[in-house]
């Protein structure tokens, strides 16, 4: 597919659109190097390893080492991509990501391949849905979670020239390309408004930003104006867009991930404190049933449908 | 003793006053049987790990259907032997295992990987009997294992305890921690087979992370090694049966073994390590199976 093809619905893995920022970074800079756990394959990084080959780093099946490989490749003069698929990443590599990436600030970048549930059949130890819960509790380690892949590009960008450990979803979870304004830029603590309204408020960021615009599209025309906003940027968060939400009265968060803890959690941490306001949080419950990842979003009501539901609940809520 | 391969003798288990000739070629029909049946599990739900299933089938078949002392009608016995699934990708060997003898019935293979199934992509013993912990990131079996060990070390319980593990997977820190501690408490209940079938998921382990002097990195944790044909059954049996011998060491037994065994096209190709063969495929690989079975 060219890059000038209008984007068809649910037609991009962001794998891609990681590789290639990764691959531009490095031609411009051979500090760059990847990391990773015999996952060449499912990071998609094969043909990064053919183009420079001295800079790819596979530790085997190993992620704690890996983690700690790269927090040394970082003290090295490095600036290391860590890529692995983010439940082994995330869970098996916890305190590495703690106490040699974040506490002890080194530069290096924790890429989460096939985050959420695109492991599906899998099950549970593959899903990656605590993720966020867990990163977003660690100091100074900077969490993104993109929306597609012009996102996933700009993320990958901007944690390269961000100074200072960054964790990134990099969804395998087929996407839209979102519509955007000519010009339109990203920075890390930054959230988008892609869509105004008064009546509520919808938060999502990863594959559920397209589903929360598909629900206002839906609640329009039923005469409700929900505003949405991508919150890729869940730490540092923007706080301004919390409250600009809070405003209509009525939030409802969206994530591929756990209801609790996540960006869910960071947005009725911030509403309790300083706003307090329904929210409404969609996710997952916990350990997941065998099932296809697209028969879990519906499950869980992870589509347009259940987060417009749960907007048109607290709409009305709000009238009684 | 070809048989359709849809029906299964529920708990059927080699004698073991048989000789061992005999013993070897009951496990080999029913390795063959696993091979074919768990095949037909990956081509119906449309994914698998058939290279990973397929290098080990030879070995879980000689453990369920002859070495485990094990009741699928009691199957949490306290006294029974267990088997834990380091490897936990490798679910079509332990499904069609615990089917054959009759954990849950066979027509339940068909359910692998559907919505709710019991039959998850990596083992859970919440939602099947017979399967002692939940495995698939590599690296957890060993450990658990040797915590069952050291258990029936305590009580001075007859059971064994077997853990299969990848050879990819030794590149786990967690597995030499567990390593060095079976050592130090001399757990002669534990035996660890790892399927050395020399590739891991992109490449082969000694280009990617070298596991050798493999056998002497065992040894150098207080480790009892022998190493064997992980495809002939003789071998394997004698081996687990040597073990059961009172030992003040654990045993390792490295596992000689190709990816995709049994199927010319998937016989160590690091490409079969996930995927699903198309129906041309299927057929010849049935075919290749049930020619091996009449051999
Ligand atoms: C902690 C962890 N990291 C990565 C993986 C992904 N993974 C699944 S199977 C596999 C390769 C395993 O190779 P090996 O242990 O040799 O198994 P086998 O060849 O018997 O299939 C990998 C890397 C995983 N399941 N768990
Ligand atoms: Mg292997």
């Amino acid at each position: 597919m060219s890059a000038a093809a209008p984007a068809a619905a649910g037609t991009f893995d962001c794998r891609d659109a990681y590789v290639r920022a990764v691959e531009e970074l490095a031609e411009g800079d051979d500090r760059i190097v990847a990391v990773v756990n015999d996952s060449v394959g499912s990071s998609k990084l094969g043909k990064f390893r053919d183009r420079f080959p001295a800079r790819l780093i596979n530790v085997g099946i190993a992620e704690q080492n890996m983690v700690g490989v790269g927090a040394g490749l970082a003290n090295g003069g490095k600036i290391p991509f860590v890529s692995a698929a983010s439940c082994f990443l995330s869970a098996r590599a916890l305190e590495q990501i703690k106490a040699d990436c974040a506490y002890s600030q080194q530069n290096v970048k924790l890429c989460g391949i096939s985050s959420g549930v695109a492991y599906g059949e899998l099950g549970a130890t593959h899903h990656s849905i605590e993720d966020i819960a867990w990163l977003r509790a660690i100091d100074k380690l900077t969490v993104i979670v993109p929306a597609d892949p012009w996102e996933t590009a700009a993320a990958v960008k901007a944690a390269a020239g961000h100074d200072g450990p960054v964790y990134i979803r990099i969804s395998r979870m087929p996407v839209p390309a979102l519509p955007r304004p000519e010009g339109a830029t990203f920075a890390i603590g930054k959230a988008e408004t892609l869509r105004d309204g008064g009546d509520v408020a919808i938060i999502a960021n990863g594959t559920l930003v397209h589903r929360a615009l598909d629900a206002a599209a839906a609640l329009a025309a039923e005469g409700i104006a929900a505003r949405v906003i991508n919150m890729a940027s869940v730490s540092p968060i923007d706080a301004e867009a919390i409250a600009a939400a809070a405003a209509t009265g009525a939030i409802v968060t969206a994530e591929e991930g756990l209801a609790a803890g996540g960006l869910g959690g960071a947005v009725a941490e911030y509403c309790a404190e300083h706003h307090p306001v329904r929210v409404k949080r969609l996710g997952f419950p916990g350990f997941l049933p065998t099932g296809s990842p697209s028969w879990l979003m519906e499950r869980y009501g992870l589509t347009a449908e259940g987060i417009a539901a749960a907007a048109r609940d607290l709409v009305t809520a709000k009238s009684l | 003793m070809m048989g359709n391969p849809d029906m299964v003798d529920v708990a059927a288990s080699a004698d073991r006053r048989d000789s061992l000739a005999a013993r070897a070629e009951f496990v080999r029909e029913r390795a063959n049987w696993m091979r074919r049946r768990l095949l037909k599990m990956i081509v119906d739900a449309g994914q698998g790990h058939p290279g990973g299933d397929l290098s080990s089938a030879d070995i879980v078949a000689c453990l369920y259907f002859d070495i485990l002392r094990i009741d699928p009608k009691v199957p949490a016995a306290p006294g029974r032997d267990r088997f834990v699934l380091s490897k936990g990708h490798c679910t079509g060997v332990l499904y069609t295992a615990l089917a054959g003898r009759g954990f849950f019935p066979e027509a339940e293979l068909d359910t692998y990987l559907k919505p709710e199934s019991r039959l998850n992509g990596h083992p859970n013993r919440t939602y099947l009997p017979g399967i002692e912990t939940n495995t698939g990131p590599l690296g957890h079996g060993l450990p658990v294992g040797v915590g069952v060990a050291v258990a029936g070390q305590i009580d001075e319980a007859g059971y064994r305890v077997f853990v299969l593990t990848g050879d990819g997977e030794l590149q786990e820190g967690s597995m030499w921690e567990a390593a060095m501690f079976a050592g130090h408490r001399g757990l002669g209940n534990l035996t660890v087979i790892v399927d050395r079938n020399r590739l891991q998921q992109g490449a082969r382990t000694e280009e990617t992370n070298a596991l050798e002097p493999l056998a002497d990195k065992w040894r150098a944790f207080g480790w009892d090694v022998v190493e064997v044909d992980g495809h002939d059954h003789a071998a394997l049996l004698a081996a687990f049966d040597d073990a059961a011998a009172a030992r003040a060491r654990p045993r390792v037994i490295i596992a000689n073994t190709f990816k995709g065994q049994g199927v010319s096209f998937m016989r160590d190709q690091a490409g079969w390590h996930h995927g699903v063969p198309n129906a041309e495929q299927y057929a010849q690989a049935m075919a290749e199976l049930e020619a091996e079975m009449s051999r």
